[in-house]
């Protein structure tokens, strides 16, 4: 992980650090990526949600091994073994609470994550591959999330899983074929619900291993920054990553932890629904199926298409469009700082984004369908019409020549 | 910039409250009854717990089961907090199946505080052959089965009326209730006034019982929320501390800091 532009900074101080440097370089690894790494001076509040996330991601899996440590993944004890965890196991409400929330803060960090990417352009070259890299990530995480709602085995887990499953039935020819072998079986049951467990205790671990990739390729391109523009003079646009960005990031994280322990605290059920808190059953089916809110967009996007295979095409489309984004956006500038259309654009498609997640919310029925659609083509309009034609016809702000320059130009309060 | 925060804070207004609304019916508005147990600061009202665990034994109990409580959670801190030898007496009440025995045989024994709350009936089919076909749910969970399930649960023991509209048709099994999705319920109204005899002072009204019981399984489907909010509030003191000296550090540092990559 050292093909970056900066020369390693680290020596070795003790005979025992020297010959290990010698046969396994991990602590210089670790310094060099960690502790001296260069990094912008300039990046403001929205560049701290990559520690957030790696925050959130081990506190997912460590929650989640103690609490597989007391969770029986059978349809007949799943529900119970729940209850066991709430009532009976030390502190069980607390791990099962935090993990159950932790995965709604975890993609609130990861959609501003995304956000922040598409305002400050960061998927832009030499950054491809770290953005695609980063939408394996929140596809895994997704997958990770909805398998992970299964398990305590109530109504919307049940459910849940029977629509999400059920929407590779519309794949012609083999689509029924396949989802019985997603079952295990010809309906949701005991089958699917262990390997729903099997793969939500693997999936984390893969995630690991994808952010290490995207961390090795941010390390190769280093971070963007809020200019957009690239890093000129190491010494003086740049500060090592320790101590200045560890305790600046570690304030925002123990903000963001504030937020998390509000919900986990105080209001532990509010991102969940009622009816999960009913056990399983295959014989009524709850009035409304509502996914749990990260997926809603998708979910509005998947209901606005009267046919069901054209529904799944699109939402698997809506997600596939991301890994296209850094050829579809045509403007060389990065930062939509100095593109003042594009900077508009951005905040409609993100009311957009939000507007989708409330239909998704609603019943599929009239004008909540209409607006779906509405909202739909405009999602992908953003991405096939808008960004190509902006680079054409948009013209920038005047930019500042280099980081240093923007930094020498800002009030001291902005700094922090 | 500033935009971007607004949008920020837009974006967890729409995201948070989406299941509020999901579940709402053509019926009246749920009262918004000042529980003991609401708010950051809420704690269970001790006297109401253990009268809502009398309506429950004496009313409730009898077709509905508490499947995931055990006696000894009667004393435990939180609860209603009945003494050991109280709820030794409350489990001796009722007859738990043990076994086998050296024998092999299996015997009845009077249930012990360890022992789960004994269900009205063995099985589900029995609980629905008793019910007209209906079968009375579980109430270990049922506040937080409902969407804002204790105002829920205290309109639908309240919410029952003599004379439904003449248009409605129900059967003979069918009970107007307005709280109800749907204004038919198959549970006859459960509450008459003194059906239970209260030993403390308080008048054992409907709208007091239903409150006294909707509080009890508030307790029953949360045992652990006054731990959890007083855990909850060192948390957050604590999180508010380090966060103010993290805000300093941070201040301090990049206010002395060079432009320059140091060695």
């Amino acid at each position: 992980m050292s093909e970056n532009n900066h020369s390693s900074s680290y020596t070795p101080r003790s005979a025992l650090a020297k010959w290990i440097d010698k046969r396994l370089p991990l602590p210089r690894a670790l310094h060099d990526n960690f502790s001296s790494f260069p990094t912008p001076a300039n990046l403001n509040f929205w560049w701290t949600f990559g520690g957030i996330l790696t925050v959130c991601l081990l506190i997912q899996i460590v929650t989640g091994i103690v609490l597989a440590m007391h969770y029986t993944p059978n349809s007949e004890l799943a529900f119970s073994s729940v209850q066991h965890i709430m009532r009976d196991v030390n502190y069980g409400w607390l791990i099962r609470y935090v993990h159950a929330n932790g995965s709604s803060m975890f993609f609130l960090a990861v959609y501003i994550h995304i956000f922040r990417g598409l305002y400050y352009g960061s998927y832009k070259a030499p950054r491809e591959l770290l953005w695609m890299v980063g939408v394996v990530i929140y596809l895994l995480m997704m997958a990770t999330a909805f398998m992970g709602y299964v398990l305590p085995w109530g109504q919307m887990s049940f459910w849940g899983a029977t629509v999400i499953t059920n929407l590779f039935s519309s794949i012609p020819l083999v689509g029924d074929a396949i989802v019985s072998w997603l079952w295990g079986g010809f309906a949701v049951g005991n089958p699917t619900l262990n390997r729903f467990f099997a793969l939500h205790y693997l999936l984390p671990f893969v995630i690991v291993g994808v952010v290490l990739l995207h961390v090795w390729s941010l390390h190769v391109s280093g971070n963007g920054n809020p200019t957009g523009l690239d890093v000129k003079k190491v010494d003086k646009e740049t500060v090592p990553f320790h101590p200045y960005y560890t305790v600046k990031d570690g304030f925002v994280i123990v903000m963001f932890l504030l937020l998390f322990a509000y919900f986990v605290f105080f209001h532990p059920n509010l991102l969940g629904h009622p009816d999960n808190y009913i056990e399983a059953n295959p014989l009524v089916t709850p009035a409304h199926i509502v996914p749990e809110w990260y997926l809603l967009p998708f979910y509005a996007i998947l209901r606005a298409v009267p046919s069901k295979l054209g529904g799944v095409i699109v939402m698997f489309g809506a997600l596939g469009v991301l890994l296209l984004l850094p050829w579809l956006d045509t403007s060389k500038i990065r930062s939509a700082k100095f593109r003042p259309l594009y900077r508009q654009f951005f905040f409609i498609f993100l009311l957009v984004c939000l507007g989708l997640g409330w239909l998704g919310a609603q019943p599929a029925e009239g004008g909540y369908v209409i607006a779906a659609r509405l909202l739909t083509v405009y999602y992908f309009a953003h991405f096939f019409v808008i960004l190509p034609a902006l680079g054409y016809i948009e013209k920038p702000k005047p930019m500042p020549a280099s980081i240093e320059e923007s930094l020498e130009s800002k009030t001291k309060t902005e700094k922090l | 910039m500033r935009i971007f925060a607004v949008t920020f804070i837009l974006a967890l207004a729409f995201a948070l409250p989406t299941h509020a609304n999901a579940a709402t019916g053509d019926t009246p508005p749920l009262p918004s009854i000042d529980w003991s147990f609401e708010g950051p600061f809420g704690s269970f009202d001790r006297d109401a717990l253990r009268r809502g665990f009398k309506v429950y034994q004496e009313v409730c109990s009898a077709c509905h089961s508490l499947q995931f409580l055990h006696y000894r959670n009667l004393s435990q801190t939180g609860g209603p907090e009945f003494t050991e030898a109280e709820v030794k007496a409350i489990a001796a009440n009722y007859t738990v199946q043990d076994g086998p025995d050296e024998f092999g045989d299996m015997f009845d024994r009077p249930a012990l505080p360890r022992d789960r709350f004994v269900s009205p009936f063995p099985n589900s089919q029995a609980a629905r052959a008793a019910n007209g076909g209906a079968l009375p749910p579980d109430l270990s969970l049922i506040v937080n089965a409902r969407p804002n399930g204790a105002n829920y649960l205290y309109a639908l023991l309240t919410s029952y009326e003599e004379t439904p509209p003449p248009d409605l048709e129900m059967s003979d099994t069918q009970h107007y209730n307005l709280a109800m999705p749907g204004a038919l319920i198959a549970m006859a109204p459960p509450l008459l006034e003194d059906i239970v005899e209260y030993s403390d002072n308080t008048p054992a009204t409907v709208d007091n019982m239903s409150r006294d019981v909707t509080t009890f399984l508030a307790w029953a489907a949360n045992p652990h929320m006054e731990q959890r909010k007083r855990i909850g509030f060192q948390v957050m003191i604590y999180l508010v501390i380090l966060a103010g000296l993290l805000y300093f550090a941070t201040k301090k540092l990049w206010r002395g800091r060079k432009w320059q990559q140091p060695e």
